[in-house]
């Protein structure tokens, strides 16, 4: 048995690599609520990560011909970052207990030798009282890091803190 | 298709790199200062996006554009994906990404004073076939000068990203090559604590891989996190 292969930074240049229509789930025409996922990556300093791959993965809907389940957008000189996907739903967690609705981020960029893993929830969702891995953060502002504003009808935003103040709950898994 | 649900086995001590490594700069702001939230493996994290060739179409040659020939040495990177049990990963993508043979990436942020190679851009994508095998054809990356600290030269390396088949077992390296003195230089590669874990970032040139008269062949397999033996509880 052997362990397995040791992270690297994606380093600055991964964007040779991407394809901006990645960040529209919706693109081989999945149907449901079809729903905008924004927000802002910032350092310690409070400057944009503009280099940044954010990556995002949601276990509902199921992946299928029309929905890959997974995207990847970059973060611009802002920092921000803007995906078009479909409204989750609650997931079984662990024991009977319902998960939230909830959309799984990592975050890659230069200077992260691994990739960050982070979690939206959405703001108003009853499950988000209940939901085994919210409940996992006892202090209230730290569990507000991972819940995203609701802006518009159809758009959520998540502000994401590297570090330093408001520092976002990023997750071992 | 079964989709497993097995948690995947915890990290091994030592064998990642710490996100806070104060010898490569750019970690000084963008490593967090609280300790990671371990949670358990939900279907979330067990499961994980599924890339077939049919929409994401395979780049396997990286070191031809327009049918002319890059500049370089031309190699051949051959491997497998196996997960921490040994078993084959298959079907699963690879992405790909480098410089070019004088150490300069066609990207607008690369301001390196080398010269672009009209053909060669650095982007491939390729897949496992059913017992984990990979390869592609490329050209040697050169090393090239960052701003980290004093004359500061990253070794020549290979960018990859894999998926695996679950969410937890994404994996962002890069490979090197036998023999680089800047290795010993470099604080990413030197950022892997575990001595062992570190050098399986170096590929081994590999005479079997090596085509007669036309391309070095250098052999570089790639480990995924393994499974718990117990599926999850109610996924």
């Amino acid at each position: 048995m052997s362990t397995a292969t040791a992270n690297q930074t994606i380093g600055p240049y991964w964007h040779l690599i991407e394809d901006p229509i990645w960040a529209d789930l919706t693109r081989f025409g999945a149907q449901g609520e079809r729903i905008v996922l924004t927000g802002t990556v910032t350092d310690g300093a409070a400057a944009p990560v503009s280099d940044a791959a954010i990556e995002i993965w949601q276990s509902s809907p199921e992946v299928s011909d029309s929905f890959p389940a997974f995207g990847r957008c970059r973060t611009d000189p802002a920092g921000s970052f803007r995906f078009v996907t479909l409204k989750p739903g609650p997931v079984p967690g662990p024991g009977n207990a319902q998960q939230a609705p909830h959309v799984a981020i990592t975050i890659l960029a230069r200077g992260l030798l691994n990739g960050l893993t982070t979690r939206l929830y959405f703001q108003d969702e009853l499950l988000n009282e209940t939901d085994p891995v919210l409940s996992l953060i006892e202090n209230e502002a730290r569990r507000s890091t991972l819940i995203a504003r609701k802006v518009a009808l159809d758009t959520w935003h998540l502000d994401i803190r590297l570090q330093g103040d408001a520092e976002t709950v990023f997750m071992e898994i | 298709m079964t989709i497993e649900t097995a948690p995947f086995r915890p990290v091994t001590d030592g064998s990642q790199p710490a996100n806070n490594t104060p010898s490569y700069g750019s970690t000084l702001l963008r490593h967090p200062k609280q300790a990671a939230l371990r949670i358990p493996h939900t279907i979330t994290e067990a499961t994980g996006p599924a890339f077939t060739a049919a929409r994401f179409a395979a780049i396997p040659d990286l070191s031809v554009m327009n049918g002319r020939q890059a500049q370089g040495e031309r190699i051949i990177v051959r491997g497998r994906v196996v997960d921490e049990s040994g078993r084959a990963i298959p079907h699963t993508m690879i992405e790909i990404w480098q410089a070019n043979a004088a150490g300069r990436y066609d990207h607008p942020g690369d301001q390196h004073d080398a010269p672009l190679d009209p053909n060669f851009h650095g982007n491939g994508r390729v897949f496992t076939d059913a017992e984990g095998w990979y390869q592609f054809i490329s050209i040697k990356p050169g090393a090239y000068p960052w701003r980290d600290h004093y004359n500061a030269w990253r070794p020549n390396h290979i960018h990859y990203s894999l998926f695996g088949d679950g969410f937890a077992q994404r994996l962002i390296t890069q490979m090197y090559f036998p023999g680089d003195p800047l290795l010993a230089l470099d604080p990413i590669y030197l950022s892997v604590p575990d001595t062992a874990a570190r050098e399986r970032l170096i590929a081994t040139f590999d005479l079997d891989i090596t085509s007669p008269e036309w391309a070095l062949g250098y052999r570089f397999d790639f480990v995924l996190r393994g499974r718990n033996a117990t599926p999850l509880e109610s996924a």
